[in-house]
């Protein structure tokens, strides 16, 4: 009887887990209906009328596109710097051991594990200490230094997985250092990197608070959508650029998740 | 047989740069590792570890009244001002609201990792994982804005409860000292559900992560030994889980400390620290007393993740 019941949930578990899950689906939902909205003034609920019109006044704003330019071109060398640099980072740490090996994981960790204001701030006060002035490569100095941490993550845990006899038996038959890593271990961490980079795709091109700090007059999306929240203009076009940008940060994730899947996941899913 | 005897065990040398660069680097690790790692340390501890250093440093200077310029001497003033009323009550709000957010992320996460772990298979799984990783990675500053959208007094909410004939429940709420105000978006309320909105999916994967790790025969056999299902959940689910869940609230606690928007966005006036930094750096000029500032959460952050390892948690990360 006991052991009956271990394989079906109790009720209550049941609901607090479908009443969490919503807790975290729903509000999303929400901004799908009121990017057919055609109320301007207020976010009144329900809609008084749904319409595609905002749609067309959203696709002939020039700062929206620029602004989404700007994220697109900072997250793609944000994501290449970070690639390289993290993919060496874990290369180093899994394939050898060493002294200091836990301090190296715990540097490219911190970026992320300090609160984001600390990376700006400190980054802010260092480029004025040098002179430097807010460009665009200020911007992707902060973004490919907290990005460096997700591929990182990725890659250590697919080269856990990625027997060191592969590559012994690969310079058993002859093979160089050079051919191993292009014939051998390129292809098993392929998928991994390319996960590690979508994932550091997202995060940049979502990233908000370290920008305020150094990005100077230039707005990327999510700084632009910053300044929409604290004086509206147009809610509107807001409402549409929310809804395209769910969608954007949607189709990474999942491309990630399908790309790593039959490996060990990016956190601690499955056994 | 004997063709064998005589091939040499070891290959000739082949004689090409790269290879010959491949045996250097095959006889000297050491060479090999500094190149593996010398990018990165230098990125890592150039820009960030070095910015870093210089705000710390900052925060031993400290400000001119009356010029308001940065006096480069040695001080611990700025450190004093911390323990000024107005700042030491940001430091106070912000550590209880990072408290609070964390206790309550960690109840409602609770149910869906352990239905996650322990219940769902196959599809189930994979709706579970993408159920919680979508909303994790979903935009930030989105999902600030659907609540906008939702406490927004002609928002959904004021209707749902319009509707349930259920107003007077949030006009009640509303008017209790401290975590009520105007209107839900510029109340403490507004704050603590949006914080906690935010960062708990964080808190869901390591402590389904703990939970898969806890062999389900030890669950029977606690029933088998009598053990009501509260008994079990608090004597031999509950400690397996801890180190999850101590791990999990790293995310919601640190994140919670440091951010300025939400309570920018969705909030009252009252500061926290992220706000009291931004604040300070920017409008006020002075660049000490931010630095001062954002130690707070450092040395917090620090002390916390010292407790944190020695529970275990880093291992369920």
């Amino acid at each position: 009887m006991r052991s009956d019941r271990s394989n079906t949930a109790p009720l209550g578990l049941k609901m607090a887990a479908a009443g969490g899950l919503l807790f975290l689906h729903l509000p999303l939902l929400l901004i799908f209906l009121y990017a057919f909205t055609t109320e301007e003034k207020s976010y009144q609920f329900p809609p008084p009328g749904l319409t595609l019109k905002w749609f067309a006044v959203t696709w002939d704003r020039p700062d929206v596109w620029q602004a989404l330019s700007l994220s697109v071109r900072v997250a793609s060398i944000s994501t290449v710097i970070a690639l390289a640099l993290g993919t060496l980072c874990a290369a180093a740490v899994s394939q050898t051991r060493f002294f200091g090996r836990e301090t190296i994981s715990l540097l490219v960790i911190l970026p992320i594990a300090l609160p984001g204001i600390i990376t700006g701030i400190a980054l802010r006060s260092a480029f004025s200490l040098a002179d430097i002035p807010f460009s665009f490569w200020t911007i992707v100095l902060g973004h490919a230094t907290f990005c460096i941490v997700v591929v990182y993550n990725n890659a250590v845990a697919r080269f856990r997985r990625v027997s060191g006899s592969l590559m012994e038996a690969s310079m058993d038959l002859g093979a160089n250092g050079f051919q191993t890593f292009r014939y051998i271990i390129l292809p098993n961490i392929g998928t991994a990197l390319l996960a590690g980079g979508m994932l550091a795709f997202a995060l940049s091109f979502d990233e908000v608070i370290v920008t305020t700090f150094t990005g100077g007059q230039q707005s990327t999306l999510p700084i632009w959508m910053l300044q929409e929240l604290i004086r509206p203009r147009q809610r509107p076009v807001t409402n549409v650029v929310a809804m395209v940008v769910v969608i954007v940060t949607f189709l990474p994730i999942l491309a990630a998740y399908y790309l790593t899947r039959d490996g060990d996941q990016i956190a601690g899913a499955g056994k | 047989m004997s063709a064998i005897v005589e091939q040499r065990s070891i290959l000739p040398d082949r004689g090409s740069l790269t290879s010959r660069v491949s045996d250097f680097l095959w006889k000297h690790p050491y060479v090999l590792l500094t190149i593996l790692l010398a990018p990165p340390l230098l990125w890592l501890g150039i820009i960030y570890l070095g910015s870093l250093f210089a705000l710390l440093l900052q925060s031993f200077f400290s400000i001119d009244d009356y010029s308001g310029l940065i006096n480069y001497e040695f001080t611990l003033a700025t450190y004093r001002q911390l323990l000024n009323e107005a700042n030491f009550d940001i430091i106070v709000r912000t550590v209880s609201m990072a408290a609070i957010v964390t206790l309550v992320s960690a109840v409602i996460a609770f149910p869906i990792a352990y239905y996650a772990a322990r219940y769902a298979r196959g599809k189930w799984k994979v709706f579970f994982y993408l159920g919680v990783m979508l909303p994790l990675w979903s935009s930030y500053l989105v999902k600030i804005y659907a609540w906008k959208l939702i406490l927004a007094k002609e928002g959904i909410l004021t209707w749902l409860l319009t509707k349930l004939n259920l107003l007077w429940l949030l006009d009640a709420w509303l008017s209790l000292p401290v975590i009520g105000g105007n209107s839900l978006s510029v109340s403490y309320t507004g704050t603590f559900i949006v914080f906690v909105y935010v960062w708990m999916p964080f808190m869901i994967l390591p402590i389904q992560a703990a939970l898969e790790r806890v062999p389900t025969n030890l669950i029977e056999a606690s029933s088998d030994l009598g053990a009501t299902p509260q008994q079990t959940f608090r004597h031999v689910l509950f400690p397996l889980a801890l180190p999850g869940i101590v791990a999990g609230s790293i995310f919601t606690f640190s994140l919670t400390l440091g951010d300025y928007i939400i309570p920018q966005i969705i909030g009252s006036s009252r500061l926290f620290i992220g706000q009291a930094v931004y604040a300070q750096q920017g409008t006020a000029g002075n660049i000490p007393l931010a630095a001062a500032f954002t130690v707070v959460p450092i040395v917090i952050m620090g002390l916390y993740l010292w407790g944190a390892r020695r529970m275990g948690a880093f291992d369920a990360l």
